[in-house]
This record gives structure tokens, C-alpha cells and sequence, in this order.
């Protein structure tokens, strides 16, 4: 018999704010143990929560990037349960109202295109993380992700394979890092996922017994726990080696095996009711508006754009719409040079290098656009080399150093009095009497030699076309 | 605003403040065994007001347990009992012994309304949202509020004044930046409604006692509205999901109370809870964690959500014909801890008189032993016409 696979994901993202959702605490990633803490976020008692407005920008911005229908009056819900790693024995999320509803992301696989309906998109607070020690055999905690603002993204059970999934997850990363939601770094858990996953025979329009995988936190390790649990719901049902239930499983990677957690920690009554201290979020047409106004052009528009009116390659409209900051760095800059493809090929190919020197993402480009674009326009008017443009580049790129300025200081003016130069060949020639004679004698490649010693004269600051005119005018003379 | 800017009128003057109230540095127990080892990192906002204002904390008031009690009767420093063995609540006893001028006091389930019928003085408990929660031990949030106990309603309006007015950093806090009490409004033709329900459960002497108030204040009659019976079951399912909800943070694994002896995470938490919780209170969190349980919430706690707007609905219908409600605080006036025992029994009968103001809201005064209630934001009325009974 043949079977089919149906998933539905609940994706966590933390969203990329400076602060926690209900204290002023630090919301980056890396801190010291302990370090960003404080009353609230440890639950001591008195400190009453007050909601971080840029969250509920950013859960709209989630709901508008999926096509959800925003809830205009939304309220936080507590969910209670205890967890070490939970001060206050609750959570406070979505639970009756959430912000976002009925969505969908359209993903694309070689089955062609297909809609991935959205249940729902839901706020709430990060827990914070148990860290082991076999030394004293005990268990430490750390508070510094408690109250770091999360979305949930609930998918209808509308996946049917390891692929659809792949391209669901990487479509959600994509939208939601190009439209800063957040960073989505599956290595850093700000993007995790917790699969859903039966068997049913095709064609059959009813839900076999459902089993839930918590906590995946790699593309490879949710592609490897699928079709683990495929094969085991499918063995179940034809070889009778286990009965299924519905439960919540742990996928162990290295084994490459799911378990079964303990039903006590799974079976519990989470008590949802509405905060009293969370007064409901009233989402006016002013708020909703400014931040649909905010909303980017989406990548694949971006890249249409760029090649249609811009006249770039594809391959580098796609290159520079990978990354956003690469695209805010390139609109910004290719009007105050002049020209999207100049400006295009410094990014692509001497930005993007220096960064992967560095090892580096296009994400991280930080450079001032407006210097960047005073850089092409120089090398543009000659006013300086390609060569000696990109040391410019590096320092603005290392140290944001003013271009013009370091041009001066460090002599790079490129020399284009042809009289000044015609000076320096003919003392090149005078000095080179060996690579001269070659020259004469048919070897062209000497005249390289003479070239780099002019060059070398210049401090690279010459043009390299006037050097080769008035070298060869000299030498066959 | 007469936020009171001149240190001078406040030098010297000295305020309790509750157990359930943070003031930085000092333990705050609020009456619990959990929390005896508790030292708050900060001032609640209202203390930093008074405080800023020159008025001097001069101690903490002991409390019940969490203020879940009738008067104090089940705190873990044992209670506060007068010289024939009645009950007195600890910051009542303070200013009305004149052991100090104030005292700031937590209101959740009717505990200082009662303490302050008790000694005759007088205790506001604010419209929710005027002074900020922000320091305040939790457990019911939806309606638990600071008000003030003084001697006269002079004293409470002015200190009141000090306290009041919006803050960041509590989400429920009104707009309003400040408010002055002290102005006193216009009392003469009030019209007041005698609740007659809630007399007819009260001790014949308390009755009595609301009738002539009321009588004494302006134009008066009997309201009769079944509704009003609805406010002390629902006060009570809300308030102990919401305290059942809040006390789950006290775990034994941050701070306060760890019992010695577990074997694991679970027996941490187990033991812990019931070594330092005191009976009204677990039988209080069990309460509350049956109302907000799955087969429970529907037609227990949602339920109560929804007779709260039905309440709602009742006082806007009330106080558009009387301006203020008379009615007891509390059946009587002496209690002793032997007869309220230490379970939830004696508090759910005393809620009956403190339920309607507390689920609501709604700003509530005692003086001379009775209860002035009044529609949100109309404080400054109920202390004039507290005012006004003082002088009858």
C-alpha cells in the first residue's frame, strides 16, 4: 500500500529586538551567563510586565510577510507550568487572540508551486536554558534568553514530504530575515522547529495517529527525524511492530532515533487564561499602516526590478536580493554614482571578498553608501586606479576612513600628466637596458619589466593605458 | 496639582507600609514563611513617591499570608491580636494607635477595609489604575490595588494625592499623571443607595450603623439588585486562578523558601510548597488551579470574566442613580483568630461585603465602621463624603 506523509511545523523565531518583550534587558545573542537580567525577566515578585511596542511591529510584519490576517485587538495569555528554567512557573503568550490568523506561503519544489496554509502566528516569551554539571552532578541555570521575544509560526498539516518542508522552512527564513523579523540562525536556536508528523493511506481524507518532534534545530536533522518517523508510523500500521499513540517524541541525532519523552512531561495542563497585567493590544490604522509602510520589496521583485530597470546580469540581481543589507547598501549608492552595474561590481566583487576574507557574511556589510559611492565616481573619473580604489574601499570598509581624504594622505591621486609620466618612461628606458634589447630583439613580453618599474615609480598611482601608449611610442622610437 | 512639593508639610510624618509592598533593602515576607529570607532590589513606586516627597517609612506592617486572610489572622509572624484577644490588623493598629501618621496597604480580598472598620479609622482603597502596582507581591492582579489608611479622610486624601498618578512601568496604570484629593467636593443632596442585600447579611449593629450613615449624608434609600450576589463567587474564582497562577513562581528555585531533603526536582518543588504555604493559601491555589483547569475554564473562570461585565453593568445602571453605595465592610467588628480558623471558609464570608468593589474596581472607603463605594474615578467625592461623616 502507498502512503502519505502529512506535517504541520510550529516554528519558533526569536525576533530581532534590541530589548526583551516585557523589561529593558538586553535581547542579544552571546552575553555572560546571567549577565542580561533582571527583576522582571528572573520573576522576582512586583515587577509587572510592559510590552515591547517594536514586538508587535515585528509579529504584524510576520503576519504581512504570510499573508495573515492581522488581529487588530490582540492580548497575551499566561500558560503555566514548571520548569526550572521558567522564573515564573508561567509563560506568557498567545493563547485566545493571537496577532496574525489564516495565512499562507507559497513554496515552490519540483512538484512545482503550492500553497502552505498558516493557522496562525503567535507572540510569547522566550524560557531561559538548563545547563548540566556532570562535575557536581547539578543542574545551573541561565536567565539571559528568558523573555527574549519569540513568534510562533503555526502551519496547517497541509506538507507531504521532507522537500516541501525543506522549501516551507527555507521561504520562511528568507522572508523573515529579508524584512529584519529576525535572524533566523538555526545554529544560534533563534529559528527551531517542532514537527508534526502522520501517516495516512493515499487517498484517505482522515488523520492517522499523530506524533510530535520538539526542539529540531537543523534543516538536516528535521529532513533525517521525518523520514526516521515515516518509517517507523509505517511499520507500525503494516508490520505491527508498535502501536502508535499520540505523543511528544525527542529526536536524537546522533543515534538518529526519536524516543518517547516521559508522558508526565508532556501531559501537562497548561491553565491558559488572560493576563490581567496585559492590557489588550489595540492595533489602530495608524499602526498598522506605518508598519505595512516599512514592509520591504520582497527579494525575487527586487532582483525582477534590478534586472528590468536596472539593467543587471540575473546572477548578480540574485547575488545582491541574497542579502538584505546588500540590497539597502546598493539602492542607496547607485544613485549617487551614477551607475547600478559600477556599483553592482564593486559590491559583488570586491565588497563580498574582503567580507569572506574576514569570514564575513554579505549580512554584515557595514559601510557608509554615500562613501562607497564617492569611490566608484573617483575611479570612474580617473581620479584614481581600480587598484588603488579598492585600498580605498578596505579602509572605509575597516575603519569607515573619509575616501577623499585618504586618497590625500596616502598619495594616491592618479597621475595623468602625460609630460610627468613620459619623464618616468624615459628613465625607466634608460635604466633598463637589458629588457630594452629583449624588447628590440622580439621579445614583447620585456616590455612588462619596464612597465612594473614606471608603475613602481608611480606608487601604482599612473594609468595603465597612458603608461602602455607612451612605453611603446618610446621603445619603437 | 498639589503633588506635594513642600517637603516641609510632610517632615516627620511617618507611613507603614504592608509586608506585600517592596521597599528596597528591607525583607518582605508578606506574611509568608516562602518569602521570610526575601529582600527586594527595589522601592515600589508608591513608596519612592512618598518617599520623595519627605515622608518617612518607618516600618513594615505585617500582613496574612499574601493578604488572602480576613485581618492577619494566618501570617507565618502570627497575628496582631488587641488586649481582649480581637483581632487587629498590624498597619490599622499602627495608625490608630499613632504609631504612625499612614500606612499604605494592599488591597486583594477586603483584608485592610475590615482592619480599618475594626479600629474606626479610615482606609481607601483608589479607582484600579490610579496608583501603580508596580512593587506590589502579586496575586490577584485584575483588581488588587494600594490605598491608604489614615485617621480621618483629610490624612487619606492627602497621602493618597503623594502616591497617585500614571506610571511606565505598571500596564494597567491610567494616563492621568497626578491627582489631588484634597480639594473637597461638593457633598450636600448625595444621593445614596443603602444596599440592602448585603445589610441583611451583616450583624444587626453594622446594619444599623450603614442605615444612619447613610441617613446622614443626603438623600437615601433601599437598592435590592440579585446581581450584586454575583460579585463574591466570581471575585473569588478570579482572584484564586490568578493567585494560584502567581504564587507557582515561589518554587524553591530562585529565592525564598527551599526545603532541605529532596531527591529531585520534583520533590524540590513539592516540598518546598507545602513546608512554607500556609492552609488558606494552598487551599487557595488549589482552588484556583481547578477554576483555570481545561474542563473547569469554560464554566468557572470565563464564566466569572463575563458576570464581571454583567456587574458592569449593574453599577453603571446603580450610579447613575445614587453617587455613592453605603454598605457594611465586613458582618462585624471584633473577630478572634480562633473563630476564623485558617482555612478559606471565613474569608469567603467576610469577600461578601468587599467582593462588588474589588472585581470592579471600584474606589471603596471606610469610615466609621461602614463602607462607601463609588463609581471609578469619583475618589475625591467618597473621601468628601467620608469627610462629611466624620463631621456628623
Amino acid at each position: 500500500m502507498n502512503y502519505e506523509t502529512v506535517i504541520g511545523l510550529e516554528v519558533h523565531v526569536e525576533l530581532a529586538t534590541e530589548s526583551k518583550i516585557f523589561c529593558s534587558c538586553s535581547a542579544k545573542y552571546g552575553a555572560e551567563q546571567n549577565d542580561s537580567v533582571c527583576p522582571a525577566c528572573c520573576g522576582m515578585p512586583g515587577m509587572l510586565p510592559v510590552t515591547n511596542k517594536h514586538v508587535v511591529d515585528l509579529g504584524i510584519m510576520a503576519g504581512l510577510l504570510t499573508n495573515c490576517r492581522i488581529n487588530r485587538v490582540t492580548t497575551f495569555d499566561k500558560k503555566s507550568y514548571y520548569y526550572p528554567d521558567l522564573p515564573c512557573s508561567y509563560q506568557i503568550t498567545q493563547w485566545f487572540s493571537p496577532i496574525c490568523v489564516d495565512g499562507g506561503v507559497e513554496i515552490e519544489t519540483s512538484q512545482g508551486k503550492k500553497i502552505i496554509g498558516l493557522k496562525q502566528i503567535h507572540m510569547e516569551e522566550d524560557a531561559g536554558k538548563l545547563v548540566h554539571d556532570d562535575w557536581t552532578d547539578t543542574s545551573l541555570v541561565d536567565f539571559n534568553r528568558t523573555s527574549v521575544p519569540l513568534c510562533e509560526i503555526v502551519s496547517k498539516p497541509d506538507l507531504r514530504s521532507v522537500e516541501e518542508v525543506i522549501a516551507y522552512l527555507e521561504r520562511l527564513r528568507t522572508l523573515l530575515r529579508f524584512a529584519r523579523v529576525s535572524n533566523c540562525r538555526w545554529e544560534e536556536g533563534s529559528m527551531r522547529c517542532d514537527v508534526n508528523l502522520s501517516i495516512r493511506p493515499e487517498g484517505s481524507t482522515e488523520l492517522g495517529v499523530r506524533t510530535e518532534m520538539k526542539n529540531m534545530n537543523s534543516l538536516s536533522a528535521i529532513a533525517r527525524a521525518i523520514e526516521y518517523e515515516q518509517a517507523r508510523h509505517i511499520d507500525a500500521l503494516e508490520r505491527g511492530t508498535e502501536v502508535l499513540v499520540q505523543e511528544t517524541r525527542r529526536w536524537d541525532d546522533v543515534k538518529g532515533q526519536s524516543f518517547a519523552m516521559r508522558n508526565k512531561e508532556t501531559a501537562a495542563d497548561y491553565r491558559y487564561f488572560p493576563d490581567p497585567n496585559l492590557v489588550p493590544i489595540i492595533i489602530d490604522d495608524e499602526w498598522f499602516d506605518r508598519v505595512k509602510s516599512e514592509m520591504p520589496e520582497l527579494p525575487e521583485v527586487k532582483a525582477a526590478r534590478y534586472v528590468g530597470e536596472l539593467g543587471l546580469t540575473e546572477k548578480d540581481a540574485e547575488t545582491l536580493t541574497a542579502s538584505r543589507a546588500m540590497c539597502d547598501v546598493f539602492e542607496a549608492a547607485y544613485p549617487l554614482c551614477g551607475s547600478a552595474k559600477d556599483t553592482a561590481s564593486w559590491l559583488i566583487g570586491d565588497c563580498m571578498g574582503m567580507l569572506r576574507k574576514k569570514k564575513l557574511t554579505a549580512d554584515d556589510i557595514a559601510i557608509d553608501p554615500v562613501k562607497l559611492a564617492e569611490i566608484i565616481k573617483m575611479v570612474t573619473a580617473g581620479e584614481i586606479n581600480r587598484n588603488a580604489g579598492r585600498r580605498v574601499l578596505a579602509a572605509v570598509m575597516d575603519e569607515d576612513a573619509d575616501p577623499r581624504a585618504y586618497c590625500e594622505k596616502h598619495g594616491l591621486a592618479a597621475q595623468n600628466d602625460e609630460g610627468a609620466i613620459l619623464e618616468v618612461v624615459k628613465k625607466a628606458i634608460a635604466a633598463n637596458e637589458k629588457s630594452v634589447q629583449d624588447y628590440k630583439n622580439g621579445r614583447t613580453k620585456a616590455m612588462q619589466a619596464i612597465f612594473g618599474s614606471i608603475m613602481k615609480e608611480l606608487r601604482g598611482n599612473g594609468d595603465p593605458q597612458t603608461i602602455q601608449r607612451l612605453l611603446k611610442e618610446e621603445l619603437d622610437k | 496639582m498639589k503633588y506635594v512639593t513642600d517637603m516641609k508639610a510632610a517632615a516627620g510624618k511617618t507611613v507603614a507600609v504592608d509586608d506585600t509592598i517592596l521597599v528596597k533593602g528591607v525583607p518582605a515576607t508578606a506574611g509568608s514563611k516562602m518569602l521570610e529570607s526575601f529582600v527586594p532590589l527595589f522601592d515600589a513606586e508608591a513608596v519612592t513617591r512618598l518617599q520623595s516627597a519627605g515622608y518617612t517609612v518607618s516600618g513594615k506592617s505585617n500582613v496574612g499570608e499574601f493578604g488572602l486572610d480576613v485581618m492577619g489572622e494566618t501570617s507565618y509572624f502570627g497575628p496582631v491580636t488587641g488586649e481582649n484577644g480581637s483581632l487587629r490588623g498590624a498597619a490599622a493598629a499602627l495608625v490608630a494607635d499613632g504609631d504612625a501618621d499612614f500606612a499604605l496597604c494592599t488591597d486583594l480580598d477586603g483584608a485592610p477595609r475590615r482592619a480599618a472598620a475594626a479600629e474606626n479609622i479610615v482606609f481607601i482603597k483608589p479607582t484600579y489604575g490610579t496608583v501603580s502596582r508596580y512593587g506590589v507581591i502579586p496575586c490577584a492582579c485584575s483588581g488588587e490595588q494600594i490605598g491608604v489608611m489614615a485617621k480621618t479622610a483629610a490624612g487619606a486624601a492627602e497621602l493618597l494625592s503623594v502616591i497617585a498618578g500614571h506610571d511606565d512601568k505598571d500596564g494597567t496604570s491610567l494616563p492621568e499623571k497626578h491627582y489631588d484629593y484634597t480639594a473637597s467636593a461638593d457633598v450636600s443632596g448625595l444621593r445614596v443607595g443603602v444596599c440592602a442585600d448585603y445589610c441583611g447579611r451583616a450583624s444587626q449593629e453594622t446594619a444599623e450603623k450603614v442605615r444612619a450613615a447613610a441617613a446622614s449624608l443626603g438623600v437615601c434609600e433601599d437598592v435590592s439588585d440579585g446581581r450584586l450576589m454575583l460579585a463574591r463567587p466570581a471575585w473569588r474564582i478570579l482572584l484564586a486562578g490568578e493567585t494560584c497562577n502567581n504564587l507557582s513562581r515561589y518554587d524553591g528555585v530562585k529565592f525564598g523558601f527551599r526545603a532541605e531533603g529532596y531527591k529531585n526536582i520534583d520533590e524540590l518543588y513539592t516540598m518546598s510548597r507545602t513546608q512554607a504555604f500556609t492552609l488558606l493559601t494552598k487551599m487557595t491555589i488549589l482552588y484556583g488551579s481547578d477554576v483555570l483547569s481545561k474542563g473547569r475554564y469554560d464554566t468557572c473562570y470565563d464564566r466569572s470574566l463575563r458576570v464581571r461585565r454583567v456587574l458592569r453593568n449593574a453599577a453603571d445602571e446603580l450610579f447613575g442613580k445614587y453617587d455613592v453605595l453605603a454598605m457594611p465592610g465586613c458582618s462585624k467588628t471584633a473577630y478572634t483568630a480562633e473563630e476564623l480558623g485558617d482555612s478559606i471558609d471565613a474569608v469567603y464570608a467576610e469577600s461578601l461585603f468587599t467582593a462588588f468593589a474589588s472585581i470592579l474596581g471600584l474606589p471603596a472607603v471606610t469610615v466609621g465602621g461602614i463602607q462607601l463605594v463609588a463609581d471609578s474615578m469619583n475618589d475625591e467625592l467618597l473621601l468628601s463624603a467620608a469627610a462629611a461623616l466624620e463631621r456628623r
